[in-house]
């Protein structure tokens, strides 16, 4: 009984949202193998907000990022079904190619994954693969993504070392520069400061804040108190099925469900 | 479970008691480092044991024969009497350099795609399919690529080539020794390659990169110290190869270099002098001592360079 009116108060929670969404998910299930990752998965991501992803290890929040810029694909045995449209496409659509949604939708990896290469060829390498040459146009997109990611004050008297010179949570914003420097519409991050140290974070965290001015963000995270901090939505996620998706000021303080609940008090996860 | 406990000795007395009968173990914890010492150490002499051989049949030829001449005459013919005999070793360096040369124009670009095909395309299946094949092609003598090279890598690029090609030539064995090659340059760049990080092809696909994109601009500029040490083996190998040039590549020595007619490399001459009856203590049964001293110099340079480049290129991750 309890159940059945959570569902409807979450449904009604979905059909008020008043924001543009950037992505619709209608529907999507997804497998490794035999195993079902996602389990009919829909919701709306809305523009320019942060949007938050938080469950258990093993809910199936990482799987469900890495669908939005289709990089799950790369695990060779997955089968998806259903759809995501992003801005009125279908990114399964064979039509719309992986590399254009990429270039679209970046993405923040859990550990800081720079190339070895050094700080201005890091972010630089997003325009070039894209074909922009011109020296002068380079030194602008790297400075303003370096800006945009709150470390030009940090490395802009050592662009030509290599990135791996840089400590763990400066190498994270790198990261983010490099993905803020081919322009994107909305930013991926999967668990962007899990292996960063509390003043990394806490920069990440501001960066975020930022950033959402101008980008529609998903972040997937292990740590509650972050997306409380950060998110203007949340999405809770139990064993591959959405279990409450709303304002993250109501999930923490009035969750729908006793799940949730149970998952933000502590109870398990 | 009493019972147990008496019956059977705790596992910690059982420890205490073989430690008291350690000495033993003891003894070989002392000699076995030893051994290993003195195995080392064999190697590192019968090294110094070559290379001061070389050196002392080498000095002789030099005294016999000047230096400059060795290096700047460019004729190689010791078969006639001794005052008509020609030693420039340039004739024999460039017969070895042609094919490497030609070894190399076709084991690297080969090697390299069969390599980056394996890391970067390939399924798990493939790769598990192709990688033994590989290596049974690196396991065949190089007698058999030598009658390859002779009885149909030549006749056919007779056919190939307008105005036909000698017998015995430069391009044959140097294709062959090029696809000899290419196993062991595919093997190691693919290794090489596949020890970088997966977070990075991650990085770099998530800003659109097309998997080509991803393999020549992020995959290979890192594997490049090993692609490159991969190259530079692959060219001590093609210098020193021997039995190919042997039986395909003749035995004039001539430094006009022309790939249709027959050469001689510093290998194959060192072959030639062995099986022939030279005597013991001839200016030509010297000669192979200096052959041989460059033919080391050149691998070891070859070596140094290795080290060197794959220094300068490393990207650390």
């Amino acid at each position: 009984m309890d159940i059945t009116i959570n569902k409807q108060l979450v449904q009604k929670g979905e059909k008020d949202q008043d924001f543009t969404p950037v992505f619709n998910i209608n529907n999507l299930n997804l497998w490794y193998g035999q195993d079902h990752a996602l389990k009919d998965i829909k919701f709306d991501i809305p523009e320019k907000q942060v949007t938050a992803i938080i469950g258990p290890s093993g809910c199936g929040k990482s799987t469900f990022i890495k669908t939005l810029n289709r990089m799950v694909e790369m695990v060779p045995i997955v089968r998806m079904s259903g759809e995501i449209v992003y801005r009125d496409k279908n990114i399964f659509d064979p039509k719309y190619g992986v590399e254009e949604l990429r270039t679209q939708v970046g993405m923040v990896f859990q550990k800081p994954n720079p190339f070895p290469k050094s700080i201005y060829d890091n972010v630089a390498y997003g325009p070039r693969i894209h074909g922009i040459k011109n020296k002068k146009v380079l030194d602008e997109v790297v400075e303003k993504s370096l800006r945009g990611a709150a470390i030009w004050d940090e490395v802009k008297d050592r662009l030509n070392e290599n990135a791996y010179g840089l400590s763990g949570g400066q190498q994270q914003r790198l990261c983010i520069a490099r993905c803020l420097a081919i322009e994107p519409d909305v930013i991926l991050m999967d668990e962007p400061t899990s292996a960063l140290d509390p003043i990394s974070t806490l920069k990440v965290e501001e960066l975020v804040q930022e950033l959402k001015k101008d980008y529609s963000i998903v972040i997937v995270t292990h740590n509650m108190q972050q997306a409380a901090r950060i998110s203007d939505r949340t999405a809770f996620f139990l064993n591959g099925e959405v279990v409450e998706y709303t304002d993250t000021s109501t999930l923490f303080s009035n969750p729908s469900d006793k799940r949730t609940e149970d998952y933000i008090t502590g109870r398990f996860g | 479970m009493s019972r147990d406990k008496t019956n059977q000795k705790s596992i910690r007395s059982m420890i205490q008691e073989n430690k008291s009968s350690r000495s033993q173990s003891a003894v070989m914890e002392k000699v076995v480092p030893k051994i290993f010492l003195i195995c080392a150490i064999i190697s590192i002499f019968t090294t110094l044991g070559i290379v001061f051989t070389l050196l002392t049949e080498t000095f002789t030829f030099f005294s016999r024969i000047s230096i400059v001449e060795f290096f700047t005459n460019t004729r190689w013919f010791p078969f006639t009497s001794d005052e008509n005999a020609d030693y420039g070793i340039i004739a024999l360096v460039l017969g070895t350099l042609t094919v490497t040369a030609i070894a190399m124009v076709v084991a690297i670009p080969v090697g390299l795609a069969v390599a980056i095909y394996l890391s970067e395309y390939a399924s798990a299946k493939t790769r598990k399919m192709i990688k033994p094949i590989l290596e049974v092609l690196a396991g065949i003598p190089t007698i058999v690529y030598g009658f390859f090279a002779l009885t149909f890598v030549t006749p056919l690029l007779d056919k190939i080539i307008p105005g036909g090609i000698s017998i015995f030539n430069a391009l044959s064995p140097g294709i062959v020794v090029g696809i000899m090659i290419i196993p062991m340059i595919a093997s190691l760049s693919e290794d090489a390659m596949n020890a970088v990080p997966n977070a990075m092809r991650e990085g770099a696909m998530a800003l659109g990169a097309t998997r080509f994109e991803v393999a020549i601009k992020v995959v290979l500029p890192a594997a490049l110290s090993g692609v490159i040490a991969s190259f530079v083996l692959g060219i001590s190998r093609a210098i020193g190869e021997t039995m190919i040039v042997t039986i395909a590549g003749g035995s004039r020595p001539t430094a006009d270099i022309n790939v249709t007619e027959s050469i001689q490399t510093m290998t194959a001459y060192i072959v030639q002098v062995s099986q022939g009856d030279t005597g013991y203590g001839t200016t030509i049964y010297y000669s192979i001592y200096a052959v041989g001293m460059t033919l080391f110099v050149f691998t070891l340079i070859m070596n140094l360079l290795a080290q060197f480049i794959s220094r300068k290129f490393r990207e650390e991750y």
